[in-house]
């Protein structure tokens, strides 16, 4: 009876262990079997972000069915992701990566160097818009190598946002935003007087400090890298000059306020909720803002950044390269451009394809019409503009200033080479200047230009 | 003969019963201890095949200017720890096991905050340590007349906020250990104490601390390996800063990782990483050797 009950026991437990053995080895197995039985090509696609409503939700399933209509060899699933820097290379070596997905311009050369996205010059040259794309803009999605390695689908310029509200409390005028950094310091002085609230704020965390100080020192016309990335000029008179008038701002004028801890997602929401007057950040912004920080669309306003007499003086520009993952076969890599050209980059050239899209973000109350900066030529962009405008639902006369301003600035890249490691870097020079009255900034820049050198020559 | 094959078959079955616990230990604890031992010697990027670079990564961040500044930054976190964070759950403790009414409720308030999520709390906490006059320990403080202090937007303030948000986060469960250890101590020695005319700082000084000597060596090596360690706090509150005032050793293991993507260093994170773990090995082998006397 003993043994009977232990031999029960015995094939119990084997039971449960060999349960446990499969059960992790289904969490262990990949999922990622992309090439299905009946010869159809499979592709997991970047959807939507995490927390969007189902009505974005719903439109990106029905763009998706629409084009395996078209396409009856691809099968396309669309899935919930963003770009996180943070758990790019664990999802791609643990195969949760979706086969195409929007990466920032400042880390696709990185990331191509590495291999960890494909070269896909093949499948964006058979496109009928290939040759027309803006040098420039293309350069962000091509290697180190002249490769290309996605299709570069969104570019915006920074620009100042700024809060109406807080401009009529202080008794500036909301319609005359300022104009060069003097203008900036007044209005940022005049709003935290009068409202309490900090007149002007910059970001300074998880690299986002170097990003504003870059854009800062480019529109005083300074550059903190040579052009093709071999040489920091981080310790240059525009950089000391931005961040003497932030530290003055700061510590004379105590008009930014005392918390300073900001990065691009707090800022936006300290923005939103009233307690910021003006920033600095992307001229996309104003969609997160609405869709993510409910901002009140009466209250935003939107100009170009101030330039200064510099020849050289310029506005940073970025955005984003619909790339493909390493691990994707030739045939999936050839599916995801088509993709990307129906889902995101038809709507840029194609005027129809503009509306018709346009149409659909309209349907679940998306924003459309806010600034956005060409791809391709300017005709092909007011083409485009002209297509959506019946759809239009963002405030664009509150956005004058940077609708009509930004195609006379020049439109500087961000630097080529190691272009987080730097802002890293920068980030901590943001954070003395905002955090000690008594920051060295001349030592401060000396000391990160040597350390900035040391990142290139590694 | 019977007796070989009951053996064999007992250890057999124990084996059967004990492998699901080998597994998972083995895939979830050690497996990942091995590979980091391995990629420590690679250059990796998780994708092509690693390279094989001996002790280069170990060069790389012992020649990395930011190392002195977080071990400096996690050698002042323990320090401060130290100082705050370990007198505090015994004094309550000692507090607590002498009040004689609502005694679970004290031990409940005390142990709250253990419950919060660690990430909510800090999250509750960044909104307290607001540097506007107007935040919620700046209008605290205003009203007695002192401040506003700037939290976490001073390289000098940054450090001693987080140890005081850490103190009360972990004092908890420290608390718990040691009102456990004050229930063995006997109540006639108390008597005695009193009869000799010990006051209430005599009974402590020469019956409660000699009794609870044993938990609080092994409490103190448990919270430097814990303080050596921290991450969530400066991660959360701080991101390292302002000008990685708060840098501590495990955020610069994670931004040779993670942050820097594209530069994801997975080669220098570990070698850091196994740096850090021999570190603490040694420094409790060191601690129990030291202190094997005064324990017993």
């Amino acid at each position: 009876m003993r043994n009977h009950r232990r031999r029960g026991l015995t094939a119990l437990a084997t039971i449960a262990s060999l349960a446990s053995v499969s059960v992790l080895a289904a969490a262990c197995g990949s999922d990622g079997d992309d090439s299905e039985s009946d010869g159809k090509v499979k592709i997991t696609v970047e959807g939507w972000r995490p927390g969007d409503e189902q009505g974005t939700i719903d439109a990106v399933n029905k763009l998706a069915d629409e084009f395996m209509k078209d396409n009856p060899d691809i099968v396309v699933e669309p899935v919930e992701w963003e770009w996180s820097a943070e758990t790019f290379s664990t999802q791609l070596a643990g195969d949760t990566l979706p086969t195409t997905f929007r990466v920032p311009f400042t880390d696709t050369k990185g990331l191509a160097e590495r291999q960890q996205i494909a070269d896909v010059t093949e499948y964006v040259n058979e496109l009928p818009y290939a040759e027309e794309f803006n040098p420039s803009v293309l350069a962000a999605a091509t290697g180190t190598d002249g490769k290309i390695y996605g299709l570069p689908t969104d570019v915006y310029g920074v620009g100042l946002h700024y809060n109406r509200d807080l401009f009529e409390e202080a008794g500036l005028d909301p319609d005359a935003p300022p104009t060069t950094w003097d203008e900036v310091r007044e209005d940022a002085d005049a709003i935290a007087e009068a409202t309490g609230q900090a007149g002007y704020v910059q970001m300074s965390a998880n690299n986002t400090g170097g990003w504003m100080l870059t854009t800062l020192t480019y529109t005083l016309g300074g550059r903190l890298q040579s052009e093709d990335g071999t040489t920091a000029s981080v310790d240059n008179p525009a950089t000391a000059e931005g961040l003497q008038m932030l530290h003055d701002m700061r510590w004379e004028d105590d008009s930014m306020g005392k918390n300073t801890n900001f990065e691009w997602g707090t800022i936006n929401e300290a923005f939103a909720a009233g307690k910021i007057g003006m920033y600095m950040s992307g001229s996309d912004v104003y969609n997160a803002l609405v869709t993510t920080n409910q901002v009140d669309p009466d209250s935003y306003g939107l100009a170009v950044l101030p330039l200064s007499d510099s020849p050289d003086a310029g506005v940073l520009g970025g955005g984003s390269v619909a790339a493909v993952s390493a691990k994707a076969s030739d045939e999936e890599q050839s599916a995801a451009v088509l993709w990307n050209d129906f889902y995101r980059e038809k709507k840029n050239y194609d005027p129809a394809a503009a509306e018709a899209d346009a149409k659909v973000l309209a349907e679940s109350d998306q924003p459309i019409g806010t600034p956005t900066l060409p791809i391709f030529d300017e005709p092909t962009w007011q083409g485009v503009q002209d297509a959506i405008a019946p759809y239009v639902n963002v405030p664009q006369d509150q956005m004058s200033s940077f609708r009509e301003g930004i195609f006379d600035q020049s439109l500087v890249p961000e630097p080529a080479s190691h272009t987080q490691e730097l802002y890293a870097i920068l980030d901590a020079v943001v954070q003395k200047v905002l955090t000690d009255e008594n920051a060295d900034i001349a030592a401060l820049l000396a000391d990160a230009q040597s350390q900035a050198q040391a990142l290139l020559d590694s | 003969m019977s007796s070989l094959l009951t053996r064999a078959r007992g250890s057999a079955s124990t084996l059967v019963f004990l492998l699901p616990m080998l597994l998972v230990f083995g895939l979830f604890s050690w497996w990942p201890i091995v590979r980091s031992v391995i990629m420590s010697v690679q250059q990796t990027n998780l994708v092509t095949d690693p390279e094989f670079v001996g002790l280069d990564n170990f060069r790389a961040v012992l020649e990395d200017p930011l190392l002195a500044t977080a071990v400096q930054n996690t050698l002042w976190f323990a320090l401060l720890a130290l100082v705050f964070g370990y007198p505090v759950p015994l004094i309550l403790a000692v507090i607590m096991s002498d009040v004689r009414r609502a005694k679970g409720l004290y031990s409940l308030l005390a142990y709250l905050p253990v419950v919060i999520p660690p990430a909510v709390a800090v999250l509750l906490w960044r909104f307290f340590y607001d540097a506007e006059p107007t935040g919620v320990f700046n209008s605290i403080l205003g009203k007695v007349g002192l401040g506003p202090v700037p939290w976490l937007e001073d390289p000098a303030w940054a450090m001693p906020s987080l140890v005081i948000e850490a103190t009360w986060a972990a004092a908890g469960g420290t608390v718990i250990i040691y009102l456990a250890a004050l229930v063995s101590v006997p109540p006639e020695q108390y008597d005695a104490a009193e009869v000799d005319g010990a006051g209430v700082l005599g009974k402590v000084w020469h019956v409660t601390l000699p009794h609870l000597r044993g938990i609080m060596l092994i409490t103190l090596i448990l919270q430097i390996i814990g303080t050596a360690q921290v991450f969530l706090e400066p991660y959360l509150f701080t991101d390292g800063g302002p000008n990685n005032s708060t840098l501590t050793v495990l955020l610069l293991v994670y931004r040779y990782a993670f942050q820097n993507t594209t530069g994801g260093d997975y080669g220098k994170a570990t070698a850091l990483s196994l740096m850090l773990a021999v570190a603490l090995a040694l420094l409790s082998l060191v601690y129990f050797r030291l202190t094997r006397r005064w324990s017993e």
